[in-house]
């Protein structure tokens, strides 16, 4: 059983093809997995019959050598992607009993392609938080605990994308990305998380948080199997405005790309307060690698990426403050009866969101308000022309941008709590990104002195997950990160 | 021409400004693909977009963006290439999202202008601020349960255009004029019906009073006023309000009201209109509207004739009056009825007869061309038996009576009612001779008051029960009393 | 940029959250810590900037959709998660109007 858990969608497909594995023993040892873990707190809503059902289907497909590209793969999937007839609740009592009538466009893909869906995965509430601690369902623990045996956070907000993987329960997950929400928690957890670029997956069907930011990618073992994911979620879709018609080519063939000659981006600005000593050498040996095999190093400035932060932090709650105004109690929320329709909105909204969501929802309502537009939102998407402006230019020198993902590496759970925006400060890294619309990726690299994982970021220009995959390849292959956390949620 | 309000203490001008919502006509929604279809079964016309649900996203329908830019050009406006959709956020239960789609500081159409016609032949050109277009809301019912209001989202996300006026109109026959106009000129183009009963054109009102030159006074905003009728009550009623707070040294605040029909009034919205702060963004799902100038020309050269060119042409074609063509044109359909018959006939005697008695009916039967009791090819043919003096005019009347209840071919009617006018010299000339034989004291006064001729003449009448072709009977009657 | 709570309180109103007397203080520091920590966006000039509101780089046309009916009709799955519905309506507490 162990066996099976640990392996890749790359191995795990390998032996199924083979039929010397069978989709059943594969999921059921998953579904064991998954209810053994129970005390992380991964799963929202666990649909192991569902899964079964699938396998079978899936064994059939063998069977009959019909089996599509991700036949039989378990996945984890954020709480955030809406599942026909299968709950979905953004982690927020809002949405706790809401069973969508519909599939998102990007899990349809998945099950077309063949995968199973093993849960829906925990999340911060509204995909908005950097460590799972704002869901409605409780905290998720991250399978990784410090040097002190103490709990940390997964990091957030695709943290049960992130610690599910780590913890080998589904093969890989899906998650969604905003502002860092799947690199940041896969750094904390030492897995793969990738975000493509603003446009390659749809959006239709995602609970939106943030419009012009959200962006579905994947969580895995290694790079291969995100790369084998993203083939399989991007698509051009008709029925979201946004959605891109760029052609897509095939990612997996991108891998194994040399980088010999290529040029990597090291930004003098990322080196700033705040980020721990053994990232910045874990980065320093990251670049030694790339020089290695053959890429050239080239020192360029992001001028504006300081801004990148509060800019986002303007954005971000704007935008969302309108996409949450649906939630009202009308038509398939929580409600809270009144005799008259204000006060049932209020106390709707009141009591089914979250601290994090309500401070978000009023920040963004007072930046868009009159007499402030112009001061807060107008600015925040001036500045925002400006920081993705910088990495246009930087990328008429450069094919990746590479950094750290975090500043710091897991820290314990309650610790970031009573400073919104030193909870803030962990997304300095990812923030940018979102805000240029570009694709990023996050590959472990080492555990620091308190064994928690250290995760490296790449960042491509547009449309370019090919190069963040090869360099990411690259990288994977040179520090040979091979750590798993103890099991140690099995006894509890 | 003063438009002036006497006061108690001298007079006022009234200012007012129009917005106007109207449905765009298309199959499906602005955004999503459900139907747009009047009168559907509630909450079976709505998708999961129109819902509000979550993950939704808006697509746009172009065949919307068209009748916008046709509409724009119909008020001979500027079509702007590039455009922006905002989300206008507030919360309503038929609001699914929580904000509306609409635009706001870029519309697709920016300024332009109608001519209206008043009365008494003058015209007057009413500016035109924008166009944009935006989304529906859903109905709420609050006429069914005591204590809960019933939604209905059928009607959310519809497209709908809104056009603002400039306070160029200063009396309610004005302000009724420019929305028949509007209502004209949409119902050409094909991009609106116009039909205010069935909400697929709203107005609401803006009414102001001032001294006349002085500076524009506290204005009040007059909702969802639902006819042409209405209208002009709401806006009399509102201004003479208004002229009495102020004579009375009161203030007038300002505020969104409702007009009541059953009283004539208007009264204050009784929910606290909270001043609106809808924190206009662009929408984030959406991106900019643009199209190339190419676009907007073959919509140019697609356009149908519009009511003002079809007045000219109608003037200079058919050689009718200002007054006809202007009553002509009002209507697409009233203007393609008439030409069709008037391609056949004397256009005059068309004109005439459209314009009198067949408005008349109208008017008193409720009915519109498009159900009319009487069908086209019918009436054409009773019009060629007037021209063919094989009926009077008299008769005609009877003949159209009759059809306006079955709508039976003239020509039968004429044949079975035994109709026909009597237009044979020969006959007509017995007939009167032998009334000049026995009223020879009538033949007699009548030399000296010629206008006893008509006592002659409805003799004649009598006598062939009114089928007597009058044109003939004039001539006779003028011969044989050697007038 | 200091938030008071006559400022929460309207916050509040527009985005139709009630908040208790004790939310309503914690929001003030809150809401004005934040707001004072975006302030720094205002070091820099943006004056000749135009803003974007996208992360899209795709230059292509706003995606135009054919005018047919291809949606709706399923008013049972619209209301299957309705709090409180009758008859295919959505029920709402008393709107004034």
């Amino acid at each position: 059983m162990n066996e099976l858990i640990n392996l890749s969608i790359k191995e795990a497909l390998l032996l199924l093809n083979k039929k010397e594995l069978s989709p059943i023993d594969l999921i059921d040892a998953h579904i064991n997995e998954m209810e053994g873990a129970r005390s992380l707190n991964l799963f929202i809503t666990e649909t192991a019959d569902l899964a079964r059902e699938a396998a079978l289907s899936s064994e059939k497909n063998y069977n009959t050598n019909e089996a599509r590209p991700l036949e039989g793969i378990p996945f984890g999937i954020k709480d955030m992607f809406c599942t026909k007839d299968i709950r979905t609740t953004a982690s927020s009592k809002m949405l706790e009993n809401f069973v969508p009538p519909y599939e998102s466009t990007v899990t349809k893909n998945l099950w077309d392609d063949g995968a199973i869906l093993l849960g829906k995965l925990n999340n911060d509430e509204f995909a908005m938080g950097s460590s799972n601690e704002t869901s409605f369902f409780g905290a998720v623990k991250n399978p990784w605990k410090n040097s002190k045996k103490n709990i940390t956070v997964p990091g957030g907000s695709s943290g049960g994308s992130a610690a599910s993987i780590a913890a080998n329960i589904g093969i890989a997950s899906l998650g969604t990305d905003t502002g860092g929400s799947i690199r940041q928690p896969a750094s904390f957890t030492g897995t793969v998380g990738l975000k493509p670029t603003y446009g390659r997956c749809s959006r239709w069907g995602i609970i939106a948080f943030a419009s012009s930011l959200d962006q579905a990618g994947p969580i895995t073992k290694n790079i291969e199997d995100a790369a084998l994911v993203l083939n399989s979620i991007c698509s051009y879709d008709k029925k979201d405005s946004t959605s891109s018609n760029k052609k897509l080519p095939d990612f997996e063939k991108s891998i194994e790309k040399s980088i010999k000659g290529k040029k990597v981006g090291i930004p003098k600005e990322y080196n700033m307060d705040g980020v721990s000593q053994e990232i910045i050498s874990y980065w320093e040996k990251g670049k030694e690698w790339l020089v290695e095999s053959g890429a050239e190093l080239v020192d360029v400035s992001l001028p504006n990426i300081k801004y990148a932060l509060p800019c986002y932090y303007i954005i971000a709650p704007a935008e969302a403050s309108s996409n949450l105004a649906r939630y009202d109690g009308v038509k398939y929320t929580h409600r809270v009866d009144s005799d008259n329709i204000i006060d049932m909105y209020e106390a709707t909204r009141a009591e089914g969101f979250g601290s994090e969501v309500k401070r978000r929802i009023m920040i963004g309502t007072y930046v868009l308000s009159s007499g402030y537009y112009d001061a807060y939102y107008l600015k925040a998407q001036k500045v925002r022309a400006m920081i993705s402006q910088d990495f246009k230019n930087v990328f008429s020198e450069v094919d990746v941008i590479f950094g750290p993902s975090t500043p710091t590496t897991a820290f314990e759970v309650g610790e970031k709590n009573d400073d919104p925006i030193e909870m803030y400060l962990n997304d300095v890294f990812t923030v940018p990104v979102n805000l240029a619309g570009l694709p990023a990726l996050s590959v472990p690299v080492g555990l620091d002195s308190n064994k928690l994982p250290i995760g490296l970021q790449l960042i491509g220009n547009a449309f370019d997950e090919e190069s963040i995959l090869s360099f990411g390849r690259c990288i994977e292959k040179s520090a040979n990160f091979n750590s798993t956390p103890e099991r140690w949620w099995k006894n509890e | 021409m003063s438009n002036y309000i006497k006061g108690d203490t001298g007079d006022w001008e009234i200012v007012i400004g129009i917005e106007i919502h109207a449905q765009i006509i298309s199959n499906s929604k602005l955004f999503s693909s459900a139907s747009t279809k009047f009168g559907g079964e509630h909450n079976t016309q709505v998708s999961f977009v129109d819902a509000g649900m979550p993950g939704m996203l808006p697509v746009i329908n172009w065949i919307c963006v068209e009748q916008a830019i046709k509409t724009g050009l119909g008020i001979n406006a500027k079509i702007n290439n590039f455009s922006i959709f905002d989300r206008k956020n507030y919360f309503y239960p038929d609001l699914p999202q929580g904000y509306q789609i609409s635009q706001f500081k870029q519309p697709v159409v920016g300024e332009g202008h109608v001519i209206i016609d008043l009365d008494d032949k003058d015209s007057k050109k009413i500016r035109i601020e924008r166009l944009h277009l935006e989304q529906d809301a859903g109905k709420s019912l609050h006429d069914q349960h005591p204590s809960y209001s019933y939604v209905d989202l059928n009607r959310s996300g519809i497209a709908l255009m809104e056009i603002v006026s400039m306070p160029d109109i200063r009396s309610s026959e004005e302000a009724q004029a420019y929305i028949k106009k509007l209502r004209s000129i949409m119902r050409y183009l094909g991009t609106c019906d116009g039909n205010m009963e069935e909400g697929s054109l709203r107005a609401d009102i803006n009414v102001s009073v001032r001294r006349p030159d002085e500076e524009l006074g506290t204005r009040c905003e007059i909702k969802n006023v639902n006819s042409i009728k209405f209208i002009g009550q709401a806006i009399e009623y509102e201004a003479r309000r208004q002229i009495e707070l102020i004579e009375d040294s009161k203030q007038i605040s300002q505020e969104t009201r409702l007009f009541d029909p059953k009283r004539g009034e208007t009264r204050s919205m009784r929910s606290k209109e909270e001043a609106h702060d809808y924190r206009y963004f662009p929408d984030p799902d959406l991106l900019p509207l643009s199209f190339k100038e190419e676009v907007v020309d073959k919509i140019k050269k697609s356009l149908p004739e519009l009511p003002d060119d079809k007045k000219i042409r109608f003037q200079n074609e058919y050689f009718l009056s200002y007054y006809d063509a202007n009553l002509l044109t009002s209507e697409i359909d009233i203007a393609d009825f008439f030409e069709d018959i008037a391609k056949e006939h004397d256009p005059k005697i068309v004109a005439n007869w459209v314009t009198g008695e067949f408005f008349a009916a109208m008017n008193k039967e409720g009915f519109s061309i498009s159900n009319s009791p009487i069908n086209k090819d019918n009436f054409s043919r009773l019009i060629g038996l007037i021209e063919d003096n094989v009926i009077s005019t008299r008769i005609a009347k009877d003949v159209f009576e009759i059809m306006l209840n079955d709508d039976e071919d003239p020509e039968k009617i004429v044949e079975r009612e035994g109709m026909k006018q009597v237009s044979d010299s020969g006959e007509l000339d017995k007939i009167i001779m032998k009334i000049i034989e026995n009223n020879p004291d009538q033949v007699e006064a009548v030399k000296e008051k010629p206008k006893l001729m008509g006592w002659f003449v409805g003799q004649v009448m009598k006598e062939t029960n009114g089928k007597a072709n009058p044109k003939l009977v004039n001539e006779i009657l003028n011969n044989k009393l050697e007038m | 940029m200091s938030i008071d709570n006559k400022i929460v309180e309207k916050i509040a109103k527009l985005s139709r959250i009630s908040l208790e007397d004790n939310e309503v203080n914690d929001l003030s520091l809150e809401l004005s810590q934040i707001l004072d920590w975006v302030e720094q966006l205002s070091e820099i000039n943006t004056d000749d900037i135009s803003p974007i509101f996208s992360s899209f780089d795709d230059a292509g046309d706003i995606n135009l959709r054919e005018d047919i009916i291809s949606d709706g009709g399923y008013r049972d799955k619209v209301i299957s998660n309705a709090p409180m519905s009758e008859d295919g309506f959505f029920l709402v507490p008393k709107v004034i109007d």
